[in-house]
């Protein structure tokens, strides 16, 4: 299939970019969608101009560094997937595919189509974990977990960080990603002694970074590649009173 | 340093470990603060080292060159994770896992190491669970165990298809813990050029900023290297993209010597390759074969039907079928381990009875498990592999039976390190996949997510503590020092060599030509005749990327193309040796096949008189490898041939 | 705009605005209630009793101070969160936005700005009239105004019955969304509840917004 492609190339973070347009040919259905960028940046170093850039590692819709904005939705016209595990079977031949960087203040350009995810880091940092040390653990079957909690701990934690959640959102909130890892922990007893610090700290990172507020328009559930659910969302609201309030 | 010595403690095997830490030297709290220590990688490794260390007070640094430690490619293991706690009651047992290992790598692993693996495997279980990793739960709340290729145990802990993603979760959050007491400094988006060397002691690395490409200076105490495995020499691997093996070639130049690296393990099921735009293999969970059988048509017309797209196959009547791992390996059946897996297939498809486009792929089919335990249950088990399948190939495995081929998956090989993960470089020590590992010549499954993390919290803490208890009266060095100089200045000159080349070809191309010798040669079958021309098909191409090699955009800048250059150049060095250590050990085990040496049944036929030894090659000059041995001495098992009928 | 609102965390603002959505929600119902006296054939006279009740009984009037912040504190908060959400995304994408989500839940801001405008054109012509900061001639004998001929006065206008109409129905998009998410904002989300929340919601959304409307058809069509 024949494609016109119009993608955003910017030098580096201080630069002002512009969209360019270049046009593929012969691109097989059953290519993937980085695939297909993979043929235009040979074709572009063919043709002595540099190549565009974009994150991406593992290609297995796992890793989470994939991040494009492709016709208005972040990994593209499928659900459920990353860029890398979308397909050019969900195009037409004589598409034009418009491609754009996430899109938020605190995710700010590097170059191209790469941006800089490092404040996901950041709220991980300020409480994302169970302060305990490497040895000494106890005895794995001390602590047990029902198996409903479990599920819905593990649901929420197959969050990969891509960001997608705030690409989607009109006001470039990071709710579902923040509230993914404290629901994770909120639903497992281990997760008890600092729930309180944790669900505060978090937020209050996520505030500080410029991420904008939800709304509630589920934009960031429905763009989820791994499907994590608003309830989180929901769950963190609830934890958040409750260490406020009580 | 011409002699190996594996430092492996006195004493009965089941002691070893416990008098090697009743005996180690420690570093008092006071002294920690003063001892810097880098880490490069944050995979299970890497990153589960970084935060113990710095729990322990130890100033860290720790490198990766994707934006977060998150990403590394320990997040892409999907199966499991071994550990010998018995919970099943099915007569499991830190010995049973250890010989388990040690059978499965084909006896060519060191003892002593293999065991305690073993024996920390169960503390990893309850130091991820503290952390508060959602492994798979019974319904009574305690954890939940499933069975694996190479075991009769069910032993293999797991977080649905995502047992990697959540165990390295785990460790990235230790990780960002320490970050936020500052007791561990992130460079992300940083990638190690080379290590430095003073008095012949490891004391840092050069390593380039991604983002501006600026090169820096770092110096430690003691550096770690936690860098992957270098599967990507084959081009189409399950490696990541960036996965590389320039980290460990660059210790390797300065004198880190390299184990066995022609010990790679082809992994049985993995999407089939498709097209000559492909960038990568996806793997799917080996967890797939305790419900799905694998199978070929009996009659070659059948197949070559298939491969014409004239016959479907769920047409081919169940006595067409040959179910060739079932019939050959009755006792393990379709769970026999990787390595036997992937060559039978390869068998199979050579004879003539592959199906698909290319037959290069076999059927793994879950018919008889849908109608046993219902789709339900398959899809509670398999639902985001079935997905990620459907995703791929456009058709649905619940209806027709998936097709998978063999794949370039994990490096057994890689660093040589003693038993306390230091190399021959002093003050320089490798974990996890990039060294040679304690899976001898083949690994079974669930055991990579073990050792990662078997090195990272439970040994390194240990032995880089021992060897810094001597470096307490060093102090922090400047970056100033000749030594830190010089391997600047090497790192700026090979870059701008590889800038100034200006050729005609791109860096993938490179690769591509790269990958297919090492697929065709080096693969899962290897001869003389084949090893020898890959040698020199090699040294072919790696001087024709010197020549011709073309890279855009300038050194100091974000310049992707560059990165790549840099590590194909030493994936091009990388593969001679591979060749040169295939063509030396004139025999086959666990995942090295030289096609003369082979039973009448066509299984791997051990030398264990002239190669019960560990190869560990010295680097002497470009093309240029001087071969040393460690003779591996089995004192608790008694060597056999590995049988799984 | 103000600082200690500023402070506040985005949740706990969030928490506020559904808190005081839902409060206010409550209040639309007593107001339909006493609207729909209209429709009496009485001469306006359970109208007007309603009216003189709400104007003078104390408990109302502590109420009535409640229900002010509550609009007051609502609109502020919305204001604020959609300032902060504008400021998070200062590059707008080229391509808008394509992915599926709830009808007009993109909207709220220009819905609620919508319901503002309507209820500046209700203070001026009800409520100041009440507080004496507009003049009107229709006045009762014991010194009230006479809101029961002002309305009828009001519905009898067309332009103005068909303007009320629309926003009125403006405010039911704007409920229907602003119901469940006020649930979702306030942590409740339960596989077993949220159908029931959302049908309540909806349900709620058409029902009171037709009680609003049947008042300028009965006005324009019926007398």
């Amino acid at each position: 299939m024949d494609l016109t492609l119009k993608i955003w190339r910017q030098k580096d973070a201080k630069s002002t970019g512009k969209f360019v347009t270049y046009s593929l040919k012969n691109i097989s259905p059953s290519c993937s969608f980085l695939e297909m960028l993979d043929i235009l940046n040979e074709q572009l170093i063919n043709k002595n101009e540099e190549p565009v850039v974009f994150d991406h590692d593992c290609r297995e819709g796992i890793c989470g560094m994939c991040s494009l904005y492709i016709n208005g939705r972040p990994h593209g016209p499928d659900d459920a997937v990353t860029v890398c595990q979308l397909h050019m079977r969900k195009f037409k031949d004589g598409d034009t595919i418009v491609i754009e960087p996430w899109r938020a203040k605190p995710f700010p350009v590097i170059r191209d189509l790469m941006v800089d995810r490092s404040a996901f880091d950041k709220i991980i940092q300020e409480g994302g974990y169970v302060s305990v040390n490497t040895g000494g653990a106890a005895e794995a079957n001390n602590i047990l977990v029902g198996k409903e909690n479990s599920e819905l701990a593990m649901d929420a934690a197959a969050c990969i960080g891509c960001g997608a959640c705030v690409a989607a959102c009109k006001n470039a909130s990071a709710m579902l990603f923040v509230s993914a890892k404290v629901s994770q922990f909120a639903l497992l007893p281990q997760g008890q002694v600092e729930a309180k610090q944790r669900v505060k700290k978090m937020v209050k990172m996520m505030d500080e970074l410029g991420f904008g507020n939800c709304t509630n328009t589920y934009a960031c559930e429905a763009e989820c590649p791994k499907l994590i659910s608003r309830s989180n969302i929901a769950r963190m609201n609830r934890e958040f009173m409750c260490a406020k309030v009580i | 340093m011409a002699e190996l010595n594996p430092k492996i403690p006195k004493g009965p095997l089941t002691s070893k470990w416990t008098h090697y830490k009743d005996h180690q030297n420690l570093v008092n709290p006071s002294n920690k603060r003063k001892l810097d220590i880098i880490v490069v990688g944050t995979g299970l490794a890497g990153s589960a080292a970084a935060a113990s260390l710095g729990e322990m007070g130890f100033n860290v640094k720790i490198f990766c060159y994707q934006d977060s430690p998150r990403r590394a490619h320990s997040i892409a293991a999907q199966g499991g994770i071994n550990a010998a706690k018995n919970y099943p009651n099915d007569g499991d047992s830190v010995y049973r896992l250890f010989y388990d290992t040690i059978k499965g790598g084909d006896y060519r692993a060191r003892e002593a190491n293999v065991y305690r693996l073993a024996e920390v495997s169960n503390a990893i279980i309850d130091q991820c669970v503290a952390q508060g990793v959602p492994f798979a739960r019974e319904y009574g709340g305690s954890l939940e165990n499933r069975s694996f290729g190479g075991a009769q145990v069910s032993r293999t802990f797991f977080a649905r298809g995502q047992t990697g993603q959540q165990l390295l979760l785990g460790s990235y959050s230790a990780l960002s813990r320490q970050i936020k007491l500052g007791t561990v400094k992130l460079y992300d988006r940083h990638e190690m050029m080379d290590v430095v060397i003073v008095d012949g002691k490891a004391r840092g690395i050069i390593a380039r900023d991604l983002i501006t490409g600026k090169l820096e200076r770092h110096f430690g105490h003691a550096v770690v290297v936690a860098t992957g495995g270098y599967g990507n020499v084959f081009y189409l691997s399950t490696n990541a993209m960036g996965s590389n093996t320039s980290s460990i070639w660059q210790i390797f130049k300065k004198g880190a010597w390299l184990a066995n690296p022609c010990f790679t393990q082809i992994h049985p099921t993995c999407i089939p390759v498709h097209g000559d735009f492909q960038s990568k293999l996806t793997l799917m969970s080996e967890s797939l074969r305790n419900d799905g059988r694998i199978w070929v048509p009996k009659r070659k017309e059948d197949a070559e039907a298939h491969r014409n797209g004239k016959l479907k196959a769920n047409d081919i009547a169940e006595e067409n079928r040959d179910y060739f791992l079932e019939r050959r390996y009755p006792a393990f059946g379709n769970l026999v381990p990787r390595d036997v897996a992937s060559r039978a297939a390869k068998e199979r498809c050579d004879a003539g009875f592959g199906v698909g486009e290319t037959g290069l792929a076999v059927f793994l089919d879950f018919k008889e498990s849908i109608g046993r335990l219902g789709k339900n249950v398959i899809e509670d088990r398999y639902g985001n592999l079935f997905q990620m399948y459907e995703k791929i190939v456009d058709e649905n495995p619940y209806v027709n039976p998936m097709m998978i081929y063999p794949a370039a998956h994990y490096t057994m090989g890689g660093t040589w390190v003693d038993y306390e993960l230091q190399t021959t470089v002093t003050g320089l020590f490798a974990a996890g996949e990039a060294n040679f590992s304690d899976h001898g010549a083949n690994r079974l499954g669930a055991s990579a997510l073990m050792q990662g993390l078997a090195d990272g919290y439970f040994v390194l803490p240990y032995t880089v503590q021992n060897y810094l208890s001597g470096e307490i009266r060093v102090a922090r060095m400047s970056t100033d020092k000749v030594e830190f100089a010089e391997a600047e200045k090497a790192v700026q000159t090979r870059l701008e060599k590889l800038m100034a080349i200006k050729g005609t070809r791109s860096v993938d191309y490179f690769h591509k030509e790269l990958g297919k010798i090492m697929w065709e040669y080096v693969g899962m079958a290897r001869n003389e005749a084949g090893l020898k021309k890959a040698i020199e098909l090699i040294r072919k191409l790696r001087a024709e990327f010197w020549k011709d090699v073309k890279i855009p955009g300038t050194l100091l800048e974000l310049n992707v193309e560059l990165e790549k250059a840099n590590r194909v150049a030493d994936f091009l060095e990388l593969g001679e040796l591979m060749a040169n250590d295939a063509l030396n050990r004139n025999e086959s085990c666990g995942g090295h096949f030289r096609e003369e040496y082979q039973t009448e049944e066509g299984e791997c036929k051990r030398n264990d008189d002239e190669y019960k030894y560990v190869a560990a090659w010295e680097y002497k000059g470009d093309g240029d490898f001087l071969l040393h041995k460690e003779p591996l001495v089995y004192e608790e098992i008694e060597v056999k041939q590995r049988v799984y009928k | 705009m103000n600082s200690s609102f500023l402070r506040f965390s985005s949740i706990t603002k969030k928490i506020w605005m559904a808190f005081l959505g839902l409060f206010l929600m409550i209040f639309l119902v007593v107001h339909l209630g006493i609207n729909l006296c209209l429709l009496r054939d009485d001469g306006g006279a359970w109208f007007t009793a309603a009216a003189h009740f709400m104007g003078t009984n104390y408990i109302v009037k502590v109420f009535e101070i409640g229900l002010f912040a509550g609009f007051i504190i609502h609109i502020v908060l919305g204001i604020i969160l959609q300032v902060q959400n504008w400021m998070a995304r200062p590059v707008r994408y080229l391509v808008s936005n394509k992915t599926d989500t709830p009808f007009l839940s993109k909207y709220m801001i220009y819905t609620g700005g919508i319901v503002l405008v309507f209820l500046v054109i209700h203070f001026v012509n009800f409520y100041f009239i009440k507080l004496g900061l507009v003049s009107n001639p229709n006045m009762l004998p014991e010194g009230e105004p006479d809101f029961y001929v002002i309305a009828q006065q009001l519905f009898a206008m067309p332009v103005y019955s068909f303007l009320y109409i629309i926003l009125i129905v403006v405010l039911g998009f704007h409920l229907n969304q602003a119901f469940q998410a006020a649930w979702q904002t306030l942590g409740i989300n339960h596989p077993q509840y949220n159908v029931c929340l959302q049908r309540f919601g909806t349900f709620y959304a058409i029902v009171v917004p037709l009680g609003y409307m049947i008042i300028p058809i009965y006005f324009l069509l019926i007398r």
